[in-house]
C-alpha cells in the first residue's frame, strides 16, 4: 500500500508539471483504491509478457469504448496519457492518463472522452497536441519527417473535422505534387497557423512572402490557378 | 556742450542720421564751419517761440522754392542763413524753462514735413498719370530727400541731443513716414500699375526708361521702413502674377510652334532677360522667386511633353547627336529641383530601346538560324556603351543620375536571352574570341586593353556574374590547355587583374590559380625531362599538372585502357611525382589530352594531331585489323557517347581515317570500322578535331552555379542570423538578397528553402510568439 501512495505521490508531482487541465484541481492524491482500479483495468488489456498494452490490446480497448480504432479521441487519450510509442501504452502512462481523467473504471473513461475532447480542442492546448501528433507517428529512432501517405491519414483524424475543406484540398495537393515527399515538423505546424489564420477558400490575408513553409506557398499557388 | 564760455560746438559731420535709410544720399555733408561768426551771433536774450518759427518758416519757404527751381548746386541755402537757423534752433532748444521749446520744436518739424508732403509733393504727383506719374513721383522723390536732409542740418542739435534723451523718432524717421502715410500710400497702387505695365512693355522688346523704374522702385523699398514689405506686398506680389500670367501664354504658343531645341533657346533667353531686369532696376531679392515663376511656367510644367517631342525630343537629340541642344537641356534643368530626372529618364528610355533592337536583332538572326550575330552582338553592345558614355561625361556633365540611367538601361538588355543563351555566356564567348585573336597581334595592345575595360564595364550589368566566372573559367581552361601557344599571357593577366580589381579576390582566385598553375606545370616538366634517361615507351611525354580545386571539374578517366606505351608513360609520371613530393593524389584527365600519331598510310605517313582519346582508339588498330563499335568499347573502357564522337571524327568527318561499314552517318554498335591504309592529303600533319559538347557544357555550367549558390545562400543566411540572433523572415530574404547581389541576382523562393533546409539543420527556429520571425540557434 506504502509503495502505491509513494508512487503516486510521484505521479501527481509529474502530472503537475504538464499541461493545465481543469481535471487537476481535484486533489492530487488519487487514493489507493482508485489506483488499484486503474491497474486492474490495466491488466485486462496488457500483454502478460511485455506489461504493455500493445495494438492488439488497443484494438480491444477500442471497442469496449465504442469508439473506432482510427478515430481521433484515441490519439487524444495517448496525448493525455504522453505515450511515446505509436501503438502501445506502458503502466505508468495508462496511470497517468486515467488518473488525470479520473477514470478508474472502463465506463468512467468512456464517460471522460466527451470532456477530453473538449479540453483538447481548447485553443491553448490544440497546438500542443498537433504538435504530438506528429511526434507520435515517428517511428524511427532519428525520424524528422513523414512520408506523404501517413501524414494525408494524420491530417484527416485530426483536422478532419474542424477544417473539412482545408484537409480536402491539401490532402489533395500532396498526392499529386512532386516537390516533397515527406513533411517535417515545421511544415505540419506551418498547416496548423494557416487554418487558423488564413479565410478559405479566399485566402486573401496569404502572403507568399512572409516566412509560410514554401509547400504550402506551393499550395496556394495550385489552388488559385484551379480556381482560375 | 559747455554754454558757459560761449563756443559752439558746430557739428563737422552728420554721421548718424546720414546713413539712415538711404534719406539724404550722400553722408558728406559738412556745414561750413564758421566758428567766429557763430560766436558773434550768439545772444543773450531769450528767442520766443513765434519769433524763432517765423525765421524757421522763412528759411523752409527758401528751401522749398529752391528746390521748384532745380538748380544743381549742392550747397543751396546760403551759408549765413543756414548757420542763422542753426543758431536759432540751437537757442531754443538751450533756453531755460519756461522756454526751452525742444518738445515744440520737435512737434514743429513734423508739421514742416508733413505740410510739404501733403500739399506741395503729393498734388503735383496725383496730377500725372502713366509714365509722367512716374516721373513725377520719381522727380518729387528727390527733392522730398533734398529738403529732409537739409531740415536735418538745421534741426541737428535736436537730433543730437533733444531725440536721444526722449526716446523719440529721429527725424528721418519722422520724414519717411510722413512720405509714405502722406504721398506713398496715396499713389502707390497707380504707380504699381504703371510699373508693371512698363515691364511688360520691355518684355515684349520695347526699350523703356530703366534709371526712372530703379528710382520709383527705390521709393517702394523706402517705404518700407527697415522692411521690405511695401516693396513686396504693393509691386513684387503683381509683379510676380503678371509674369506667371506672361510666361504662361508663352509657354503655350511656344511648345506648340517650336521644337524642342527652339523652345529651349526661347526659355534661355527669358531667364537671361529676366536675371538682367532685376540686375538693373528690381530689387536683388526679386531675383530668386522670378527665376523660380519662370523656371516652373516653362521648363517644369511643360516638361514631360518637351522631352516627348516627337522629332525633336529628348530621343531625336539623342539620336541625332545634337550636343549643344542637349548640353543646354541640362543647364536649364540642372537647378530645379526635381527637374533633371525625366531628362535621365527619357535618356534611360531611348538607351533602353537602342539596346533592345540590338538584342532583337540577334534574336531573330539566331531563329533563323545564324549565329553570327550573336557573336558581333557583345562588341555592338560595347560600342553602344561607349556612344552614350560620352553623352553622360559631355552633355551630362558626368552627372549621377545620367549614370545611373544608363546604368539601368543596361542592366535591362543585356541580360536577355539571344539564342538559347544569355548575358554571361555571350560574354565569356566574346572575351574568348578576343583572346584567341590576341595572339595573332590582330590588335595593338592599347586596343586590347580597351576591350578589356569595356567587358569590365559590362560585367557590372549583368545580374549574374558568377554565371559569366563559371564560363569565363571553363574558356580559359581550354585556352590554356589547348591553345597554349597562342595564348598572350600579359594580356590574360590584364584581365584578370581588372575583374579582381571590379568584383575582388574571392571572384578570380580560381582564375588566377589556374595561370600560375601553368606556369609550375612547365617547372615540372623540366624537372621530370630531366629525370628521364630514356623515353617512356619511346614517346615524348608531356604532363601538365592543375591543382584540381582551380579548375572547372572534368570526368577523371583514369579506368581508361591505355596502349601498352601509354601505360609506361603514366607509370613513369607517377613514380617521378611521387618521388618529389608528399601526400598529393594524381588523377589523370585523359580526356584532355593531345597526341601526335604517326599514320602509315600506303601513300605517305602522316603525322595525325589527335586528342588523346582518339590515339588510343586508332591504337588498337595496330593490333587488330577490325573491330565493332561494341568491342571497342569493351576493350577499351570508354563511354558511349565520348566513343561516339571519336568514332565520327575518325571516319564521318573530314578526315577519314578510319573506314566504317555501314557507311551511314551516324554511329551504331554494330559498326565495322577498318583502319583506312588508302587515306592522304596534301598535307604532311594535320588536326583531326573532335568538337566538345557545348550543349553539356551549358548545362554543367547552370548546374555548378548552382550548387554554388546554394552553398552561398546557406552561409549568407547564418552569417546575417549569427550577427542579428533575431529577425523577421522579410528582413532576412531582403537582406540576404542585396548581400548576393554583387554575385546574382537570388531567387526568392530559393532563399526560403535554403531557411527552412537550415531549420532542418538546426541553425535556425522560428519564434514561438511570432511565426514569421526566426532565431538564431547557437
Amino acid at each position: 500500500m506504502r509503495r502505491s501512495s509513494a508512487a503516486s505521490k510521484k505521479k501527481s508531482d509529474s502530472i503537475t508539471s504538464s499541461t493545465t487541465d481543469l481535471f487537476r484541481s481535484g486533489p492530487s492524491k488519487a487514493t489507493s483504491k482508485e489506483m488499484d482500479r486503474i491497474d486492474h483495468l490495466f491488466n485486462q488489456y496488457a500483454n502478460t509478457s511485455s506489461n504493455l498494452i500493445d495494438p492488439e490490446g488497443i484494438e480491444e480497448l477500442c471497442s469496449n469504448l465504442e469508439v473506432p480504432h482510427t478515430d481521433i479521441r484515441i490519439l487524444m487519450l495517448a496525448w493525455k496519457m504522453k505515450a511515446e510509442k505509436q501503438g502501445y501504452f506502458t503502466q505508468e502512462e495508462w496511470r497517468r492518463g486515467l488518473k488525470a481523467l479520473r477514470a478508474d473504471t472502463l465506463s468512467k473513461l468512456k464517460k471522460a472522452l466527451p470532456e477530453l475532447e473538449k479540453e483538447v480542442r481548447r485553443q491553448s492546448n490544440f497546438a500542443d497536441f498537433y504538435a504530438y501528433a506528429f511526434r507520435y507517428c515517428l517511428t524511427e529512432e532519428k525520424q524528422k519527417s513523414i512520408d506523404i501517405e501517413t501524414i494525408c491519414q494524420l491530417l484527416d483524424i485530426v483536422m478532419g473535422s474542424t477544417f473539412r475543406a482545408q484537409v480536402d484540398y491539401f490532402v489533395e495537393y500532396l498526392k499529386i505534387q512532386n516537390d516533397y515527399k515527406v513533411i517535417n515538423m515545421d511544415q505540419w505546424m506551418g498547416f496548423d497557423r494557416f487554418c487558423n489564420e488564413i479565410s478559405f477558400p479566399e485566402m486573401t490575408e496569404y502572403n507568399p512572402e512572409l516566412a509560410w513553409p514554401l509547400v504550402l506557398d506551393s499550395f496556394v499557388e495550385w489552388i488559385s490557378e484551379k480556381q482560375a | 556742450m559747455d554754454h558757459g564760455d560761449g563756443s559752439v560746438v558746430l557739428l563737422e559731420r552728420h554721421s548718424v542720421q546720414a546713413a539712415r535709410e538711404g534719406l539724404i544720399t550722400d553722408a558728406k555733408d559738412s556745414p561750413p564751419s564758421l566758428l567766429l561768426s557763430s560766436q558773434k551771433m550768439y545772444r543773450e536774450t531769450i528767442i520766443d517761440f513765434e519769433q524763432g518759427c517765423k525765421c524757421l518758416e522763412a528759411g523752409v519757404s527758401e528751401l522749398k522754392r529752391i528746390l521748384e527751381e532745380e538748380t544743381t548746386s549742392e550747397t543751396l541755402i546760403d551759408p549765413k542763413q543756414y548757420l542763422e537757423l542753426y543758431t536759432t534752433i540751437y537757442n531754443m532748444c538751450i533756453q531755460k524753462h519756461p522756454h526751452d521749446y525742444s518738445q515744440r520744436l520737435y512737434n514743429k518739424y513734423r508739421d514742416i514735413v508733413e505740410h510739404y508732403a501733403k500739399k506741395t509733393v503729393l498734388p503735383s504727383i496725383q496730377q500725372k498719370h502713366d509714365e509722367y506719374l512716374l516721373r513725377e513721383l520719381s522727380r518729387r522723390w528727390g527733392h522730398y530727400k533734398v529738403f529732409v536732409k537739409w531740415l536735418s542740418h538745421f534741426f541737428n542739435y535736436l537730433e543730437r541731443f533733444f531725440i536721444s534723451q526722449r526716446n523719440q523718432p529721429p527725424l528721418l524717421e519722422v520724414a519717411m513716414k510722413s512720405f509714405r502715410d502722406r504721398v506713398y500710400l496715396e499713389v502707390q497702387v497707380s504707380a504699381k500699375d504703371v510699373v508693371i505695365a512698363l515691364i511688360h512693355k520691355e518684355r515684349e522688346g520695347e526699350q523703356i526708361d530703366r534709371e526712372l523704374l530703379k528710382n520709383v522702385l527705390d521709393v517702394f523699398v523706402q517705404s518700407g521702413m527697415g522692411t521690405i514689405e511695401r516693396y513686396k506686398e504693393d509691386l513684387e506680389m503683381f509683379l510676380l502674377e503678371e509674369t506667371e500670367s506672361y510666361y504662361a501664354r508663352k509657354a503655350s504658343s511656344w511648345i506648340q510652334e517650336c521644337s524642342c531645341p527652339e523652345y529651349m533657346i526661347k526659355s534661355e533667353e527669358s531667364l537671361k532677360k529676366e536675371k538682367e531686369r532685376v540686375t538693373h532696376y528690381l530689387h536683388s531679392s526679386t531675383e530668386s522667386k522670378l527665376v523660380e515663376i519662370v523656371q516652373d511656367i516653362l521648363l517644369v510644367s511643360v516638361e514631360k511633353h518637351l522631352l516627348e517631342k516627337e522629332h525633336s525630343g529628348c530621343s531625336a537629340l539623342l539620336r541625332d547627336d545634337k550636343i549643344d541642344d542637349l548640353s543646354r537641356m541640362y543647364m536649364l534643368y540642372h537647378p530645379i529641383p526635381k527637374g533633371l530626372e525625366p531628362v535621365a529618364d527619357a535618356f534611360r528610355v531611348h538607351v533602353t530601346r537602342e539596346g533592345n533592337a540590338l538584342i532583337k536583332q540577334a534574336q531573330d538572326a539566331a531563329a533563323n538560324g545564324s549565329f553570327v550575330e550573336a557573336q558581333l552582338l557583345v562588341g555592338k553592345i560595347i560600342d553602344l556603351h561607349e556612344k552614350y558614355m560620352v553623352y553622360v561625361m559631355g552633355c551630362f556633365k558626368n552627372h549621377a543620375f545620367f549614370h545611373k540611367a544608363l546604368k539601368e538601361a543596361f542592366e535591362v538588355f543585356c541580360n536577355k536571352k539571344v539564342g538559347g543563351s544569355y548575358g554571361p555566356e555571350l560574354l565569356a564567348n566574346f572575351c574568348d574570341s578576343l583572346f584567341k585573336k590576341s595572339g595573332n597581334d590582330k590588335l595593338s595592345d592599347e586596343a586590347m586593353e580597351a576591350t578589356i575595360d569595356n567587358v569590365i564595364k559590362l560585367l557590372d550589368y549583368i545580374s549574374d556574374k558568377d554565371i559569366f566566372a563559371e564560363f569565363y573559367r571553363k574558356k580559359l581552361a581550354r585556352r590554356l590547355l589547348f591553345d597554349h601557344h597562342k595564348v598572350n599571357k600579359e594580356h590574360e593577366t590584364s584581365m584578370i587583374t581588372k575583374l579582381k580589381r571590379q568584383q575582388g579576390g574571392q571572384y578570380t582566385s580560381k582564375m588566377e590559380g589556374m595561370v600560375t598553375d601553368m606556369q609550375l606545370a612547365k617547372e615540372f616538366q623540366k624537372g621530370f625531362k630531366g629525370s628521364l634517361t630514356k623515353k617512356p615507351g619511346g614517346i615524348d611525354l608531356a604532363v601538365t599538372v592543375l591543382t584540381t580545386i582551380h579548375w572547372p571539374s572534368y570526368k577523371k578517366s583514369t579506368d581508361l585502357n591505355l596502349p601498352r606505351e601509354m601505360v609506361q608513360c603514366v607509370e613513369a609520371f607517377n613514380s617521378y611525382y611521387q618521388s618529389i613530393t608528399t601526400a598529393r593524389k594524381l588523377s589523370w584527365i585523359y580526356s584532355l589530352g593531345t597526341c601526335h600519331v604517326i599514320g602509315s598510310f600506303d601513300p605517305k605517313p602522316i603525322e595525325l594531331v589527335l586528342s588523346t582519346y582518339q590515339a588510343v582508339v586508332l591504337c588498337l588498330f595496330n593490333d587488330t585489323e577490325r573491330l565493332t563499335c561494341q568491342e571497342i568499347i569493351e576493350q577499351l573502357n570508354l563511354s558511349h557517347e565520348d566513343l561516339v564522337r571519336v568514332l565520327i571524327s575518325l571516319s564521318c568527318a573530314k578526315y577519314r581515317i578510319l573506314n566504317k561499314e555501314p557507311a551511314s552517318k551516324s554511329i551504331a554498335t554494330t559498326d565495322v570500322f577498318e583502319f583506312n591504309s588508302k587515306f592522304t592529303d596534301t598535307m604532311r600533319r594535320i588536326k583531326v578535331s573532335i568538337p566538345p559538347p557545348s550543349m553539356e557544357e551549358r548545362e554543367k555550367v547552370v548546374e555548378d552555379v548552382d550548387r554554388d549558390r546554394r552553398y552561398a545562400i546557406d552561409a549568407c543566411i547564418v552569417r546575417i542570423m549569427k550577427s542579428r540572433k533575431v529577425l523577421p523572415h522579410q528582413q532576412l530574404v531582403a537582406q540576404c538578397a542585396e548581400q548576393l547581389s554583387r554575385m546574382f541576382k537570388p531567387d526568392i523562393k530559393m532563399i526560403k528553402k535554403r531557411i527552412e533546409d537550415l531549420m532542418a539543420r538546426d541553425y535556425l527556429e522560428r519564434d514561438a510568439e511570432d511565426h514569421h520571425i526566426f532565431k538564431y540557434v547557437a
